[in-house]
């Protein structure tokens, strides 16, 4: 007879080992150690939640220690790998394959570990696809998640930072698996229920409080004059231009001084009601100036930042927020958002090259892709209107029946033509191939691709790749912005003046924009104590940020 | 909160170049420079180490009017070698303090901004520091005020600290910094248990400008504005105390007081608490007015001597 | 440390009369230029003193487009520079050329 319960009767047995360490669901931070190695079967798929964020410390230090002897050769499906306990698991033999999406910190030793064979890799993923394949063929059998409190039924508050923890959840615990959380602190009844208690088995009380980064911090003291000037550019040449209300911003300071910038230039500009009113974004604080003038309806967020929860909590009517008035974040719901909801990406990176491939790469990281690769493309499975999309699509296509046409999301890349110590952003070649290769990647690994880039925008000038009818205009209009890297100077002048006159590449005199106009003096907040005072107080920058 | 405005008087200090302090403190189109960048009195030590010159060395020096009455002005360029001393730096600087003993201007002001002496020439700039502080209290006891403002991100440390010191008065906005050693130097020697130079608010509590303000560690708080800082000279040079034996034993005593008062602090909040501040927790965090309001509450913060 | 120096005729001689001017500071990717109302009105000549090495090519071309566009007949231009990049080049040159028009 068929045997059509054996996951469950599995599960069954892991909780029944569990329980020895764990009084009810709750096991202390010192008996993490054996409760792992009671559930965890050689081979088991594993999600060690490690988000963009928000780390399951306590609990990736209790795995990289359990016994290689008991627990080995996992098969880690996890988005981010961020602490060195999240490659020690490799060097141990405790796991062996590995599927994930986003390395930043890490991306050094992983490459190293790929070369050398000590991670047999699955595949790099962005959010959305790891995500997918968790319901497909990556579900999890036990995931391993962090929350800031708990009960002893096991229902999780994780705060602020909720990120991946309900996507992980739901697809572990729905499918025959078992989920251990790590919170701060126990607690009689937790702020809100953002994981119901029937989906979590067990409950460790952390040694510490897990671990956040502040990633989406910039002190607006650190901006240039040259990335002012962009920022204009942008705003006047891209988000006045196509009426750009809905977006999402990539976390450089390029895209800050553009933040920075709404409630002065903008406001200048008359353009204050009429574009970056809705937002798929992390609470960036160089919003706060933004938000505070009024610009800002609404922002869904991926995940939250250290310090800005006191500001959330005082604009509910800007920020998603629970009943407890803390921000709800949803990293699944947010890249959705941004893939389909927004008309408008704009990142940096770091290098480009001739047909518009882009990539975060250097020779010796494999940093993966995280979400840039979801919010920088055009999603062809778009079927709603805007003015913003409709008027993309046609400068994209300008023949054929109009209801037959395609919008397009404006794809934007945000790049000064040198990066730190004089390295050119544009190249004949990207390192990501390179990699590719000595690493053995069947895919380079291409952030955002040529044929998504619509437009490139460099303190020389703007090119809009829509307008471009063949690859040698596009290859002359990205050598048209390049400025004095090789690839810049290498352009053909007059090619490139015939594009600029069909408005293919604009200079800042194109947009009435003068180059020394741009000044510091132009951003809403030049230090992150301006940003404090525009929140009246209410954002709490980490003391790294402060100089008071 | 205003916003972004591009007004001179509203130029914020700490953003401003030296050149650009001057020229927005002084009364407008005053200001006549000595020995300019044209006259290239640069570093000759510099190239020996294949580093990068400065045209002035990183000090613009010269004469100007403050309200109709003659100065002598100094102001260090923090973001050249961390506004240090070198030899041409310091011969600049010095120069113009002992022609302030024949020319006898209303005040000589200076706007620190140094990290301390350039290791590159180190004895040359050890000895400028000497130099300086003897100058200015042979100036002090001539009666010629010498104010030190102090506002820029490098802040006033190593010798640019012991020179401070020695002015008759100080004005410090909140991201000013007076100390000798750096948070990095403390650190290195003492560990990060003693002194973790990465806690950025840890360092601004300990040597930031509202902790000397309210110790009297500095005379004036200046809000981060070029205007303010004017306003506070103004206030400075009409109030500057004598030089004499009176004050320097008063100023004696009063260490030795601070020692036995706070030595077994182990941070500022905890000296403010002492110094009967309310609510030292919330003192990073107070508007400029909020804090005078605090400043002027504290006994210690009023005082001829430092 | 590199010394390079470039010699232009210009078309016309920069308007104005301010005899000389300075600006930014010699910092890291940041530098100081001063300019000099000193050679004759079709003449611009500018050195530069810079401590990264093997970027000739670079600064010749970003010269050369500044002189084309601002015309700075009779300045002799002098450059210390931190490390700065092209644009940070250009946007300080386009300024001193802007202080000595005034």
């Amino acid at each position: 007879m068929t045997d059509w319960r054996s996951e469950a009767r599995l599960r069954d047995e892991r909780l029944a080992a569990g329980r020895a360490h764990a009084a009810g669901k709750v096991v202390p931070a010192g008996a993490a150690i054996d409760l792992l190695e009671a559930i965890l079967r050689p081979g088991d798929r594993v999600c060690l939640e490690g988000d963009n964020q928000k780390q399951a410390d306590c609990l990736a230090r209790a795995l990289a220690a359990c016994d290689p002897a008991r627990v080995h050769d996992l098969h880690m499906v996890q988005s981010g790998i961020v602490l060195p306990e999240h490659l020690d698991v490799f060097e141990t033999g405790v796991a062996r394959r590995l599927d994930y999406s986003y390395s930043g910190p890490q991306g050094g030793r992983i490459a190293k570990m790929l070369y050398g064979g000590q991670i047999q890799l699955g595949a790099v993923h962005t959010y959305l696809e790891l995500f997918a394949r968790y319901f497909v063929d990556l579900t999890p059998n036990v995931a391993l998640i962090a929350g800031v409190s708990a009960d002893r039924d096991g229902n999780l508050y994780t705060g602020p930072n909720t990120e991946d923890t309900p996507t992980v959840v739901e697809a572990t615990a729905f499918k025959n698996g078992v989920v251990v959380a790590q919170v701060n602190q126990i607690v009689d009844t937790v702020p809100r229920v953002d994981i119901p208690g029937d989906r979590v088995d067990f409950v460790v009380e952390a040694d510490r409080p897990f671990y956040v980064e502040p990633l989406f911090t910039r002190d607006p003291a650190a901006m240039t004059e040259t990335q002012v000037l962009m920022a204009m550019m942008a705003i006047k040449g891209i988000y006045a231009e196509y009426g750009i209300a809905r977006l999402n911003h990539g976390i450089g300071f390029g895209t800050a001084a553009i933040e920075l910038l709404l409630p002065t230039y903008g406001e200048r500009l008359g353009l204050k009601g009429k574009i970056a009113t809705h937002w798929a974004l992390n609470p960036h604080p160089t919003l706060i100036p933004a938000i505070e003038s009024g610009w800002v309806k609404q922002v869904h967020c991926f995940g939250s930042e250290v310090g800005m929860d006191r500001y959330i909590r005082a604009r509910p009517d800007v920020f998603f927020t629970g009943a407890d008035g803390s921000l709800r974040s949803n990293r699944a719901f947010c890249q959705t958002a941004g893939l389909y909801a927004c008309d408008l990406f704009i990142g940096s990176t770091l290098q480009i090259d001739l047909m518009g491939h882009s990539s975060t790469v250097t020779r010796d990281r494999v940093a993966g892709f995280g979400g840039a690769p979801n919010m920088g493309s055009d999603p062809h499975g778009r079927r709603h209107p805007s003015d913003t999309w409709m008027k993309a699509g046609r400068e994209a296509q300008t023949v054929g029946d109009p209801l037959l046409m395609r919008g397009r999301k404006l794809v934007v890349q945000l790049v000064e033509t040198f990066g730190d110590k004089l390295v050119p952003t544009f190249v004949e070649r990207l390192d990501a191939m390179e990699l590719a290769k000595k690493t053995g990647l069947e895919l380079a690994p291409v952030m955002v691709y040529g044929d998504d880039v619509t437009h490139i925008v460099t303190e020389e000038g703007i090119a809009n790749l829509l307008l471009c009818r063949d690859a040698d205009e596009r290859e002359q209009a990205i050598r048209g912005v390049a400025g004095y890297t090789e690839i810049g100077r290498g352009r053909d002048r007059a090619k490139v003046e015939e594009l600029r006159s069909r408005g293919i590449v604009r200079r800042p005199e194109d947009l009435g924009i003068e180059p020394l106009d741009a000044d510091r003096a132009l951003l809403a907040a030049k230090s992150i104590k301006d940003l404090v005072h525009w929140s009246g107080g209410l954002y709490d920058p980490p003391a790294k940020f402060r100089n008071w | 909160m205003s916003p972004a405005s591009t007004d001179p008087q509203a130029l914020s200090w700490y953003e401003a170049s030296a050149r650009q302090r001057v020229a927005a403190l002084a009364d407008p189109g005053s200001f006549r420079e000595f020995l300019g960048p044209t006259e290239r009195v640069t570093s000759p030590h510099l190239p020996l180490f294949d580093l990068p010159r400065a045209f002035d060395d990183g000090i613009v020096v010269g004469r100007a009017t403050l309200d109709g009455k003659p100065v002598l002005v100094a102001a260090q360029e923090g973001r050249f070698m961390g506004g240090a001393f070198g030899e041409v730096h310091g011969a600049k600087l010095i120069g113009l303090l002992r022609a302030a003993l024949d020319v006898r201007p209303a005040a000589v002001l200076i706007l620190f901004d140094t990290g301390g002496v350039r290791l590159q020439e180190a004895n040359a700039g050890e000895t400028a520091i000497a130099e300086a502080m003897r100058a200015i209290a042979d100036l002090r006891a001539a009666g010629v005020p010498v104010i030190g403002l102090i506002g820029g991100r490098a802040g006033a440390y190593g010798g640019g600290g012991l020179i401070a010191g020695t002015c008759s008065r100080l004005a410090v906005s909140e991201g000013g910094r007076i100390s000798v050693s750096g948070p990095e130097v403390i650190e290195t020697n003492k560990g990060a248990e003693e002194f973790d130079s990465r806690d950025r608010a840890l360092v601004w509590r300990t040597m930031g400008g509202k902790h000397r303000r309210l110790i009297g560690g500095a005379d004036a708080f200046a809000d981060d504005t070029v205007a303010a800082f004017r306003a506070a000279a103004l206030d400075l040079i009409a109030r500057a105390p004598a030089f004499d034996l009176a004050t320097l034993e008063a100023e004696q005593a009063r260490l030795e007081a601070r020692i036995a008062r706070f030595g077994d602090c182990r941070d500022a909040t905890e000296i403010w608490a002492r110094l009967g501040v309310n609510d030292p927790e919330a003192v990073p965090a107070m508007t400029t007015a909020a804090f005078d309001e605090t400043a002027a509450r504290v006994e210690e913060a009023h005082h001829d001597a430092r | 440390m590199e010394s390079l120096t470039f010699r232009h005729t210009t078309r016309k001689p920069l308007p104005g009369a301010v005899q000389s001017a300075i600006t930014g500071v010699v910092a890291s990717g940041n530098l100081e230029v001063l300019l000099e109302r000193v050679l004759p009105p079709d003449a611009c000549e500018v050195s530069i003193e810079t401590p990264v090495t093997g970027y000739a090519a670079v600064w010749e071309a970003v010269v050369a487009d500044f002189v084309a566009r601002a015309q700075p007949g009779g300045l002799r231009i002098s450059i210390n520079d931190g490390g700065a990049r092209p644009d940070t080049v250009s946007l300080r040159l386009l300024q001193g050329a802007r202080l000595m028009e005034a």
